[in-house]
């Protein structure tokens, strides 16, 4: 492996990755104007943990993806699931001139990157 | 009344790709009071409603509506068919309409009764509409609907709620093909028509629309029950090796919808905010606290509309100078320039995808500098005809070719084509209408049919 590519272990002492500790992040079109976006975690344990850590916020959000607050629509921690949501505006509906993501599934991949950091006195990688 | 309903779903999209067997058997030998499915989508984008064509396959349409009659005819049992053929247009429902007269024709079926409605809404009624005044909504973030909209609309379907396949079911229907439909009410209208509360009703809805979403580990196609009581919803995956979990279950509400809280159809909205989530039995997670929500004032129905947008080619360039890649966006420029001198006079649209850029994220991508050594780009024009389309599409992607800067070595072309030519796409349409119409009666958009099916020889 040479440089770490989005979605790889990619631990140090401090953090690691949402890829690393979600158990699904997937994105998907939610009607035909919007893309929604879902982060879920096998447990409640890793879920709080994320959800304290602050990392996953409508601000991350936006600096991650370079919008506005505005074009999120909804940001919801849903407890029944153990799962972070969060849906942005599209700038045209599905599958007009210029789509090139028809079922918008392709545009959660940066989120796998996003570092959290471990919780304190967890086990940490040598 | 019945003390509970068993409604199967075999399949998340009818007709998309196959319903697989073994569950769906599985789920016949219960003996299920209902057999139901939803056939349609948005998420296909504009194009199928526009052009009024399916984009699952004939055979498969007919393989899982075949296994779906045989079984709810042996057991004498309702058989509900919700936004058939995907977009739910009107020629959709008659294909569906033909193809269970003929499969009865097959199989010599006894006689039964087949009732069928059309969603498609005229948009000259809905320029009348608006010109008495009526205001359209817009779903989403859209302003409301404008005379322009309406022009650019070349169809447009409302979207059912319960009314239309309840009153079918009180006229008797042992079949129901249904027009572009909310995907729950599928399957609420069974249960509201059986007495059973609404907020169970709508729920098993939700939870049953994408058959084996619901359960894990993933796999779709494959059959679910929700058992609706009334106090309660159980839903069990059929497969022997799917489960129905807390957190499948749970995690299905989230499932292409903006918000997990509340789904929203003509007659009011479910509220899941309280929902209580519980490991039943092995196979089975239970539902308790979902609310119905009646709507306020006047139902409101969902209208989509998709018009055309014109003729599209499309043209394939890679890219491999250094220095062609650093400045793709000048380049990209210089061609969009050179179109625009060439054809002041059309009409068109013109994209560049690049991939190995932003290809897949365009503005979204959070990465700006290009890693690649090399780029693909499809370039989409768009035209009136088919003629002004290809030319414009052909001028832009071969001026990616002759884009000359100054320090590029090369000069014999800056593009490699995989061929030297662009490829017609069928027509480009765009979705038109995300609105919603008030209605005094919430079946005045919907055109109901009943017949009876007799089996020749």
């Amino acid at each position: 492996m040479s440089t770490p590519q989005e979605g790889t272990s990619v631990n140090d002492h401090q953090s690691t990755t949402l890829g690393e500790l979600a158990k699904t992040v997937r994105s998907k079109n939610a009607g035909t104007d919007r893309i929604t976006f879902d982060i879920i975690f096998a447990d409640k344990a890793t879920y709080d943990h994320v959800r304290r850590s602050r990392t996953l916020t409508r601000q991350t959000v936006c600096e991650l993806f370079g919008v506005s607050d505005d074009r999120i629509t909804d940001f919801v921690e849903f407890d029944p699931a153990f799962a972070i949501k969060f849906t942005l505006k599209r700038l045209a509906a599905s599958g007009g001139p210029g789509e090139s993501d028809v079922f918008g599934c392709q545009q959660y991949p940066p989120l796998l990157s996003v570092r959290v950091p471990f919780p304190a006195g967890a086990p940490q990688p040598a | 009344m019945k003390e509970q309903l068993r409604i199967v779903s075999p399949n998340g999209h009818l007709g998309f790709a196959p319903t697989k067997e073994e569950s769906f058997r599985l789920a016949v030998e219960t003996r299920p009071d209902y057999y139901c499915a939803d056939s349609g989508s948005d998420d296909i984008g504009a194009t199928a409603l526009g052009a009024d064509r399916s984009v699952s396959m004939e055979r498969w349409q007919r393989h899982d509506l075949e296994l779906m009659l045989l079984a709810s005819r042996e057991q004498d049992v309702p058989m509900i068919i919700g936004s058939a053929g995907d977009c739910g247009s009107n020629s959709r429902v008659d294909l569906f309409v033909r193809m269970i007269t003929e499969l009865a024709a097959e199989h010599q079926l006894a006689p039964f009764k087949i009732a069928y409605f059309y969603s498609e809404v005229e948009t000259s009624a809905l320029r009348d509409l608006h010109t008495a005044g009526v205001r359209i909504e817009g779903l989403d973030d859209r302003s409301a609907l404008t005379l322009e909209d309406i022009d650019a609309t070349t169809r447009a379907v409302a979207v059912a709620g319960v009314h239309p396949f309840i009153k079918a079911l009180e006229l008797g229907a042992d079949v129901i093909i249904g027009g572009r439909s909310s995907d729950c009410a599928v399957f609420a209208a069974p249960a509201i028509f059986e007495g059973f509360p609404e907020d169970h009703a709508y729920y098993a809805g939700k939870v049953l629309e994408c058959a084996s979403f619901c359960a894990e580990p993933y796999g779709a196609k494959e059959s679910v029950i929700a058992t609706i009581t009334n106090d309660d919803v159980k839903v069990t995956a059929m497969a022997p090796w799917q489960r129905c979990t807390v957190a499948s279950v749970a995690g299905h509400a989230m499932y292409e919808r903006s918000n997990p809280y509340f789904e929203y159809f003509a007659g009011g909205m479910l509220d899941m905010t309280d929902c209580v989530y519980e490991q039943y039995d092995e196979r089975t997670t239970r539902i308790t606290g979902q609310r119905y929500v009646p709507v306020e004032g006047p139902i409101t129905v969902k209208i989509e509309g998709s018009g055309r947008v014109g003729e599209k080619y499309l043209g394939v360039a890679g890219i491999r100078d250094p220095y062609t890649i650093a400045h793709i966006d000048k380049v990209i420029e210089l061609s969009e320039g050179q179109v625009a001198d060439e054809f002041s006079d059309v009409d068109y649209h013109l994209s560049f995808t690049v991939y190995g850029k932003n290809g897949v994220m365009g503005d979204l991508e959070p990465v700006k500098e290009i890693n690649s050594h090399e780029l693909g780009i499809v370039v989409e024009g768009i035209a009136e005809t088919p003629e002004l389309a290809g030319a414009v599409t052909v001028y832009a992607t071969r001026q990616l070719f002759y884009a000359r800067l100054p320090e590029v070595k090369g000069t014999a072309g800056t593009a490699a084509f995989v061929t030297d030519e662009v490829l017609p796409a069928t027509t480009s349409y765009r979705w038109t209408m995300n609105h919603i119409v008030p209605v005094e009666d919430p079946m005045s958009l919907f055109d109901l049919h009943v017949v009876d099916v007799e089996a020749h020889a």
